[in-house]
């Protein structure tokens, strides 16, 4: 048969056969058909809404240890530019820079003693702005917008001299990360998205595998209980992964020069924690999904709002609360902050138990959702 | 005289459906202790469905019963323990070794010294040599031979095994025959389902099951006398013709060819020999009463439950 016979002859039948084949076998995967939906439907609504590379209303704390009328028409001009949002009022040094290194506000405002005093003799006294600068991005468009602001501010202000020269002047003290260096900034996210990654895609598949190469029947008959199964599967992979986060950290640290400023045993405890968080939610993808490719899938699904509405890539302030409340049930949300804020910040645990017990909180979840969805029979 | 102690496996009005189709239908089962209880039936007649339900890993939509003296629907954790299940399909791990496949299973029953325990049931299984070799390169024959190592190595009191002789040459067969044998000797119950009726003559007592539905029990000759059937063995002359002849005719029932001969078999004796009378007279046939064969009973039963359950 001579090739133009052969493509002549039933080239358009066979490949239509295979096509006709493929049809029917996508619309019985239902999975694969969400995909197609979900995919881009779904996250262009969701990251198109929720991404914002300029945020508006941060949280911001202020220091005051004056109470004056000037002092409030600042922090009110302040709050009308949109950029900043006071959250917290405190009185106490101490708890303004806990505030800062907890990640709870991203910028902390100081209106020092004296300050009403010094404007009105003309001194042109200084407010204090520290902002957290380990997102650049976040903190870097309200910071430029404090120049601008010291002209306009107080305008309209009765109480304050006529003058030319700007009354106060605003000295902006970016903490932490003050070159607004880019790899300080990525690479501690980077260790909690890599070990997303992996770790998601190692226990995803475990279930599923088993069921595929029938091996879960035998298994079923023996007298293991689905908490047994779990833990023998997650184990080796916790190992795996703190091996791995500790490459990465060491890899940042040599090549790229990130400081550890925190506890280096408390970010490989917290680094375990989201580990194993991680492990549970691929193991209980695993025990929803009917195979090896919708396990692939779940994961692909779970990974792309934990990198987009983590805060690795864009500011977590910046995106809408409702944005922010998912953002909260993602792992890599509560490990970003974490990582960030014991690698650059020097943050202890007391700052941040609530990202710790959230992580925790999300592994009982998963592993909660994985115990009861596993099915000890074939039924 | 049995006493209840005596009954491995007591089960009564089994019944299971997925989804709109009932897959097994009041199934009712005695098994005694120490016996090689044959589970017949055709591809998709329930077999798999009913040994499931009675390790546990199936619930009976209707029906209770025992195994092992456990409640089958809420005792299935006492049950695994004491059951060595083979499934259809090889169901070890193709990644590891026969050693390591061994000694996970003995690990996980908790048995002392899981080496060891690997290492005699490698000599039992005649497997010394292999021990290193990966599970999933083993032969079929090996593989049916490393499956029922594992089941048998926790040292279960009741085997469950499923169809474990499909796909596997004559000679593997019997030597796996052979070693049922010399468990069910040790005192091992075994519960063995097959689609092979040399295997179910090798069966102390077998139960016929097609549709869900179980239609005869008992020791071979005793299901063979139960089935009624008449039987005349035609040899000689035009073996294929006088089959489409008699198929379908009323007063007989099964038509089978044996090679050179045909079986012939009717429930009603002067209806098949009325059916019959217009070709005795054919002298290239030579016509002789046999006994039925498990295989006329069974395709017979299988017929009639056709008609009733289909």
């Amino acid at each position: 048969m001579n090739a133009i016979a052969a493509f002549g002859g039933g080239f358009w039948r066979r490949s239509g056969a295979m096509l006709i084949k493929e049809f029917i076998q996508l619309r019985r995967d239902r999975v694969s058909f969400a995909m197609i939906v979900m995919i881009p439907l779904m996250q262009l609504i969701l990251f198109g809404y929720a991404i914002n590379t300029t945020p508006r209303d941060l949280p911001t704390a202020v220091l005051v240890q004056e109470t004056s009328d000037v002092g409030r028409s600042i922090l009110a001009a302040l709050q009308n530019t949109r950029y900043f949002k006071i959250t917290k009022v405190v009185s106490d040094e101490a708890e303004f820079d806990r505030l800062i290194r907890s990640g709870t506000v991203l910028f902390g405002i100081e209106i020092p003693a004296g300050f009403e005093r010094a404007l009105r003799r003309g001194e042109r006294p200084a407010l204090l702005v520290a902002a957290d600068a380990t997102d650049p991005v976040a903190s870097g468009a309200a910071l430029g917008a404090l120049g601008p602001l010291v002209q306009t501010a107080l305008a309209h202000d009765h109480a304050l001299p006529e003058s030319s020269a700007p009354a106060f002047q605003f000295r902006a003290h970016a903490r932490y990360n003050p070159a607004a260096s880019t790899p300080l900034n990525i690479v501690p996210g980077l260790v909690g998205t890599i070990l997303t990654m992996t770790m998601l895609i190692f226990t995803a598949l475990s279930v599923t595998r088993e069921i595929e190469r029938g091996t879960m029947e035998s298994l079923l008959a023996m007298p293991i209980t689905p908490l047994e199964i779990m833990v023998g599967k997650i184990v080796p992979y916790i190992i795996v992964g703190f091996a791995q986060a500790t490459l990465i950290i060491g890899a940042g640290v040599l090549m790229f020069g990130v400081p550890i400023f925190g506890n280096l045993l408390l970010l490989a405890a917290l680094s375990t924690l989201f580990i194993a968080t991680n492990l549970s939610v691929g193991y209980t993808f695993s025990t929803i999904a009917q195979n090896q490719l919708q396990a692939m899938q779940m994961s692909m699904m779970f990974f792309l709002p934990n990198i987009l509405l983590s805060g690795f890539m864009f500011p977590f302030a910046g995106m809408p609360v409702w944005a922010q409340w998912i953002g909260e049930f993602l792992p890599l949300t509560h490990y970003i902050r974490i990582v960030r804020a014991i690698m650059l910040k020097g943050a202890t645990f007391a700052e941040l138990h609530y990202d710790a017990a959230a992580l925790f909180g999300l592994m009982l979840l998963a592993t909660a959702i994985a115990i009861s969805r596993f099915r000890r029979t074939l039924d | 005289m049995t006493t209840p102690s005596d009954i491995v496996i007591d089960v009564e009005g089994l019944t299971k459906t997925f989804g709109a189709r009932t897959v097994v239908r009041d199934l009712s089962l005695q098994v005694r202790r120490g016996a090689i209880y044959g589970f017949l039936g055709p591809n998709g007649s329930g077999k798999t469905t009913t040994i499931r339900m009675l390790c546990g890993l199936l619930t009976p939509d209707a029906g209770s019963g025992t195994t092992l003296g456990y409640d089958i629907r809420t005792e299935a954790d006492k049950i695994k323990r004491q059951v060595g299940y083979m499934t259809q399909r090889f169901s070890l791990y193709q990644d590891l070794s026969v050693r390591e496949n061994l000694e996970f299973v003995a690990r996980l029953y908790g048995l002392p010294e899981p080496p060891r325990a690997a290492r005699d049931m490698i000599a039992r299984l005649g497997l010394s040599g292999r021990e290193e070799q990966l599970a999933g390169e083993l032969s079929g024959g090996w593989k049916q031979r490393l499956a029922l190592g594992a089941c048998t190595l926790p040292s279960p009191k009741l085997l469950l095994l499923d169809e474990p002789t499909a796909g596997v040459d004559p000679k593997a067969r019997r030597e796996f025959w052979n070693e049922i044998h010399a468990l069910a000797a040790e005192g091992l119950t075994v519960l063995v389902s097959t689609h092979y009726m040399d295997e179910a003559e090798r069966c102390h007592e077998i139960a016929y099951i097609a549709y869900g539905v179980l239609l005869t029990h008992g020791t071979v000759d005793e299901v063979v006398a139960q089935s009624g059937l008449t039987t005349y063995t035609a040899t000689g002359g035009d073996i294929l013709k006088l089959s489409s002849a008699l198929d379908g005719k009323s007063g007989v029932d099964t038509v089978a060819p044996f090679g050179n001969s045909l079986h012939v078999s009717g429930r009603d004796r002067e209806a098949l020999e009325k059916a019959l009378a217009p070709y005795r007279d054919d002298r290239a046939i030579t016509w002789t009463p046999s006994e039925p064969s498990l295989e006329d009973v069974f395709i017979e039963l299988m017929n009639r439950a056709k008609d009733n359950f289909q």
